[in-house]
C-alpha cells in the first residue's frame, strides 16, 4: 500500500516481497514506493521485520545463508534482484549505516577512503579532496581535521558514527540505509546525527530504521509502521503521527504495546 | 529490624573455599615452575664459577697414601659395608661414612678425571696459592703447578722470577691470538677454497651430464682446468700463510709439576685458559665468570661437547624456529582462512577440523618418521635427481638437514596455527565485515582489507605457542636433520649464504647428546643443566619478541573487538 499524497519522484519501489528465514516468514507481501531526496522512517516493534526490509535494499540479507526472497524492489526501475545485478556494485549506490560504529582498523582518513580505494582511486589529489568534502559533509572535518591519520578507534562513538557516515558518502550512493543509527549514543550525538541527517536528505535519499518514535517524527518526511512482517501503513509523517488511518498503528504511536 | 551484623552466610557457601582451591593451584603451579627453574640455574650456571683447588693426601685401596688435586665437586654418605665390598679397609664399628667427588683432571696422566675418595684416612685440605687450572683444548682440565716457560727449548723464565705471571699471560694471549688466526683461516678462506674447488668438480659432472662431448668438452675441461690451478695456487699461499702461524703458535711451551710430581710439557697453542681460583678474589672470580660464561654461548664444543660452548646449537635452534615460522605462518593462515571464510560449512568440514584439530596430539616422534620417509627419501631424493644430479650418488637435499627439519616442525606446529587463526577470525564483528560489504567490497577485498589485519594478533598467538613447542622438540629432529656435531653453520659467507641442506645442531638434542651419549657423565651434568637453561631463556626471548609484536598490534586494533 502506498501513501496518497505520494507525489515525488520514486527512487525505490518494492513489490510484492516477501522473504523467508529457512521456514519463517519474516516479510509478507511487502508493497512500498520511497520518495527520492526525502527521509523515510520504519517504526515498529522489535521483530516486525523493518531492518529485515531495509536491509533488502542493498541486498545484505545475501550474507544470511537461509534467506530467501521472492517478489522485486526496484531501485529506479531496474529491479536489483534481477540475476545479472553486481551486488558490489548495487552496494555502492546504496550506502548503508549501521546501528552500532563499525569503523575500520585504520586511520581516521583511510576509513573514508576506502571506498574510494575499492574503486581504484590511487591519485592523492582526488582523494584528499573526497575525505575532506565527506568529512565536512558528515559535520565531522572541524573536530579531526588535525588528526586524519591517527586511528580511527580513538574518536568518541558518536563521532565514529558520523565518520562511518562520511564514509558511506565519499562514494556518492543515491540511497543510505540507516539502520537504527543513533540507538548506541548519548542524547547529544544523537542530535548531531539528526541534524546531519537533516542536511543529507537534500541530496541523498534516506531510509531509517529507528524505534525512536520522537526521532522517527523529526526526521522524517514520510513514516512506514510495520507489524509482524506487514506494512500497515505509510504516509507523511505529519499524518501518520497525528492522523493514522489504522487501529494498530494508533495502537503503536499511543503507547499500547510495543 | 533483623541484625544485619550477625552471620548467617556460611563459611563454605560464601565461596572461599573455591578461592583458596584455585589460589592453591596457581601457588602450586608457580612453586613447580620456579622450583625447575631455579634448580636448572643454580645447577647449571654454578658450573662457570671459577672452583678453588685443593691439594690433600688420601689412602688409597691397598693402604697406600697418595697425594691428589682437583676441584670438590659433592659428598656422599654411604654405608660403610658399600666401601668394604669396594676393597677398603675400614674398622668394624664403622658404619657410615662420607666420601667426596674430587675432578683431578688431568686425563693425559691419570686416565680418569673424576674419582671418589673415602673420608677416613683423608688429610686437611690445603689451598696452595700457585696451584693452576689450565684447560686444554684437548684431554680436559690440568690441575698442578706451573714450572716454566719455554720458548722453543730454552727455558725463560721460572716461577721464582718476578715477570712469570705476567710472561705467561703475555705468551698466552699471544698464542690465544694466532690460534684464532689459523681457525679464521681454516673456517674462511680455506673453506670458501674447498667450496669452489667443490663448484669446478660439480660443473664437470653437469657438462657430462648435459651430454657435451669432444671438443666442446676439451675445451670447457681446459677451462675447469686454468681455473682449478688458480684455486691451488691461491690454496698454497693461504696454507703457507697458516703454516708459518702455526710454526710461530708451537713456539712456547709451559713446563708444568703434577702434585704428584710428574713433569707436563704443556704447548700453549693447546691451552684455553689458565687460571690461579686460589689466590683470586671476589672480583677476579666474578669477571672470570662472565668470561667462562660468554665463552660458553659464544664458542663451538670440544672435547665430544663436554667442554667448550654452544653455539652452534644456540645458532642451529634459531635458524630452524625461524625458517619454520616463514613456513608454518602463510600455511596456516591460508588453511585456517579457507577453513572459515570459504568452506561450506557442513559434516564434511567438521571432519576436517577434527582431523586438523587431533593432528596436534600425534606423538612427535610420528612426524619425525614421517618426514624422513617422505620430505627426506621421497621429496629430497626428488629434488636431488632433478636439480642436483651433478652430486650424486652424495644426496643434497636427499638427506636430513635444515630444511627438513624445518618443514617437519612446520607440519607438526601446523595444527596449532589454524586453531588459532580460526579463532581470531571467528571473533571479528560481523559489522566490521558488513561495513567494508556495504561499501561495495567482495568477499575477498573485505577479507585481505579489513578482516586479516584484524585476525594478526590471533595469528601471532598461533606463531608463538608454535614457536614455543617447536624450539622444545627433539624426538622428530633427531630423524630428519639435527646431529650431535655439525661442522659448519648454515649460514656463511659462500653463495647461497643459507645452506638448507645443512646439517644442523640443536639445543634439546643437545641436551639429550651430553647428558645421555656423552663418555664423560661427571663432566657433561652441569652442561646439562646450563644448555637446558639456554634453551629455555632462548624460547622465552623468542616468545617475548612475538609476543611484543602481538600487543602492539592488539594495541593498533584495540576496541574493534569490544
Amino acid at each position: 500500500m502506498s501513501p496518497t499524497a505520494l507525489v515525488e519522484p520514486i527512487k525505490l519501489e518494492v513489490k510484492n516481497l516477501d522473504l523467508f528465514y529457512g521456514p519463517k516468514r519474516a516479510l509478507n507481501a511487502v508493497n512500498m514506493k520511497i520518495p527520492e531526496k526525502k527521509v523515510t522512517a520504519f517504526i515498529g516493534p522489535s521483530g516486525c521485520g523493518k531492518s529485515t526490509l531495509l536491509r533488502c535494499f542493498n541486498r545484505m540479507n545475501d550474507l544470511v545463508d537461509a534467506c530467501r526472497i521472492e517478489g522485486e524492489i526496484l531501485l529506479e526501475g531496474s529491479n536489483i534482484y534481477d540475476k545479472a545485478v553486481d551486488v558490489a556494485e548495487l552496494r555502492r549506490q546504496v550506502g548503508m549505516v549501521f546501528q552500532k560504529p563499525n569503523p575500520f582498523p585504520k586511520t581516521i582518513y583511510e576509513n573514508v577512503a576506502y571506498g574510494l580505494r575499492l574503486q581504484g582511486v590511487k591519485s592523492k589529489r582526488v582523494l584528499d579532496e573526497v575525505v575532506e568534502k565527506s568529512l565536512r559533509g558528515a559535520a565531522l572535518w572541524d573536530e579531526v581535521k588535525d588528526r586524519l591519520h591517527d586511528n580511527a578507534f580513538g574518536l568518541s562513538g558518536g563521532q565514529q558514527q558520523r565518520l562511518v557516515i562520511a564514509r558511506a558518502i565519499a562514494i556518492e550512493p543515491e540511497v543510505i540505509l540507516l539502520d537504527e543509527p543513533a540507538s548506541a549514543l548519548d542524547p547529544i550525538s544523537t542530535l548531531k546525527i539528526e541534524e546531519l541527517i537533516n542536511e543529507l536528505k537534500h541530496q541523498y535519499t534516506i531510509v531509517i530504521v529507528t524505534h525512536n518514535m520522537q526521532q522517527a517524527a523529526r526526521v522524517s518526511d514520510y513514516t512506514a509502521f510495520m507489524y509482524m512482517g506487514d506494512l500497515i501503513e505509510h504516509d507523511l509523517t505529519d499524518t501518520l503521527f497525528t492522523n493514522p488511518s489504522k487501529k494498530q498503528t494508533e495502537d503503536y504511536i499511543t503507547g499500547r504495546y510495543g | 529490624m533483623k541484625n544485619l551484623l550477625k552471620r548467617k552466610t556460611s563459611w563454605f557457601s560464601s565461596g572461599s573455599p573455591w578461592i583458596w582451591l584455585n589460589g592453591g593451584a596457581v601457588a602450586i603451579c608457580m612453586l613447580m615452575v620456579v622450583g625447575l627453574l631455579g634448580l636448572i640455574a643454580v645447577r647449571g650456571f654454578g658450573h662457570f664459577w671459577p672452583a678453588d683447588i685443593l691439594q690433600t693426601s688420601i689412602v688409597d685401596r691397598d693402604g697406600q697414601r697418595q697425594i691428589v688435586m682437583g676441584e670438590a665437586v659433592r659428598d656422599e654418605i654411604i654405608s660403610a659395608s658399600v666401601a668394604r665390598d669396594g676393597g677398603y679397609t675400614i674398622a668394624p664399628d664403622v658404619e657410615l661414612i662420607t666420601r667426596h667427588l674430587f675432578k683431578l683432571g688431568n686425563r693425559d696422566v691419570n686416565g680418569r678425571d673424576f674419582v671418589w675418595f673415602l673420608d677416613i684416612g683423608m688429610e686437611k685440605w690445603e689451598y696452595p696459592a700457585d696451584a693452576i687450572s689450565i684447560e686444554r683444548r684437548e684431554w680436559g682440565n690440568f690441575y698442578g703447578y706451573p714450572v716454566a716457560i719455554k720458548e722453543q727449548d730454552n727455558v725463560v723464565s721460572e716461577l721464582s722470577s718476578a715477570d712469570f705471571w705476567a710472561q705467561l699471560d703475555q705468551r698466552l694471549t699471544r698464542a690465544l691470538d694466532l690460534h684464532d688466526k689459523i681457525h679464521r683461516i681454516e673456517k674462511v678462506d680455506i673453506g670458501r677454497i674447498n667450496n669452489q674447488m667443490d663448484e669446478l668438480r660439480l660443473e664437470r659432472r653437469r657438462l657430462e651430464l648435459d651430454g657435451i662431448t669432444g671438443a666442446q668438452l676439451a675445451s670447457a675441461d681446459a677451462e675447469l682446468a686454468e681455473r682449478r690451478a688458480a684455486l691451488e695456487a691461491e690454496y698454497d699461499v693461504v696454507k703457507k700463510e697458516r703454516d708459518e702461524i702455526l710454526a710461530q703458535a708451537t713456539r712456547d711451551k709451559l713446563l708444568a709439576r703434577t702434585a704428584d710430581g710428574k713433569e707436563v710439557v704443556i704447548a700453549f697453542d693447546h691451552i684455553v685458559r689458565v687460571t690461579r681460583p686460589n689466590e683470586m678474589g671476589v672480583f677476579a672470580k666474578s669477571g672470570q665468570y662472565l668470561e667462562r660464561f660468554w665463552e660458553f654461548m659464544t664458542a663451538e664444543p670440544r672435547e665430544a661437547n663436554t667442554e667448550g660452548g654452544i653455539f652452534p646449537a644456540i645458532f642451529g635452534t634459531l635458524t630452524m624456529v625461524i625458517v619454520m615460522s616463514i613456513m608454518v605462518t602463510p600455511f596456516g593462515v591460508l588453511a585456517a582462512i579457507y577453513l572459515r571464510e570459504y568452506a561450506k560449512q557442513g559434516t564434511f568440514l567438521k571432519i576436517i577440523r577434527i582431523s586438523v584439530y587431533n593432528l596436534a596430539g600425534v606423538p612427535s616422534i610420528v612426524y619425525g618418521v614421517f618426514g624422513l620417509g617422505f620430505f627426506v627419501y621421497t621429496l629430497g631424493g626428488n629434488l636431488d635427481e632433478l636439480f642436483y644430479a651433478e652430486s650424486l650418488p652424495s644426496p643434497t637435499f636427499g638427506t636430513p638437514g635444515l630444511f627438513w627439519a624445518s618443514l617437519t616442525l612446520a607440519l607438526l606446529t601446523l595444527p596449532i596455527v589454524i586453531v588459532s587463526t580460526e579463532e581470531g577470525l571467528s571473533r571479528i564483528p560481523s559489522t566490521i565485515r558488513q561495513g567494508s560489504l556495504a561499501l561495495g567490497a567482495t568477499k575477498a577485498e573485505t577479507l585481505w582489507k579489513v578482516v586479516v589485519p584484524l585476525a594478526t594478533p590471533a595469528m601471532m598467538t598461533g606463531l608463538i605457542l608454535a614457536i614455543a613447542r617447536a624450539a622444545g622438540e627433539v624426538a622428530p629432529l633427531m630423524l630428519v636433520g639435527v646431529v650431535k656435531l655439525a661442522p659448519a653453520l648454515p649460514v656463511d659467507g659462500n653463495y647461497p649464504y643459507l645452506h638448507l641442506d645443512q646439517k644442523i645442531m640443536h639445543l634439546g638434542f643437545h641436551i639429550y647428546d651430553v647428558g645421555f651419549q656423552s663418555p664423560n657423565v661427571e663432566a657433561a651434568r652441569p652442561l646439562v643443566y646450563a644448555t637446558s637453561l639456554t634453551l629455555v631463556l632462548l624460547i622465552i626471548a623468542l616468545n617475548i619478541s612475538a609476543i611484543r609484536i602481538r600487543n602492539s598490534l592488539r594495541e593498533k586494533y584495540r576496541s574493534a573487538s569490544d
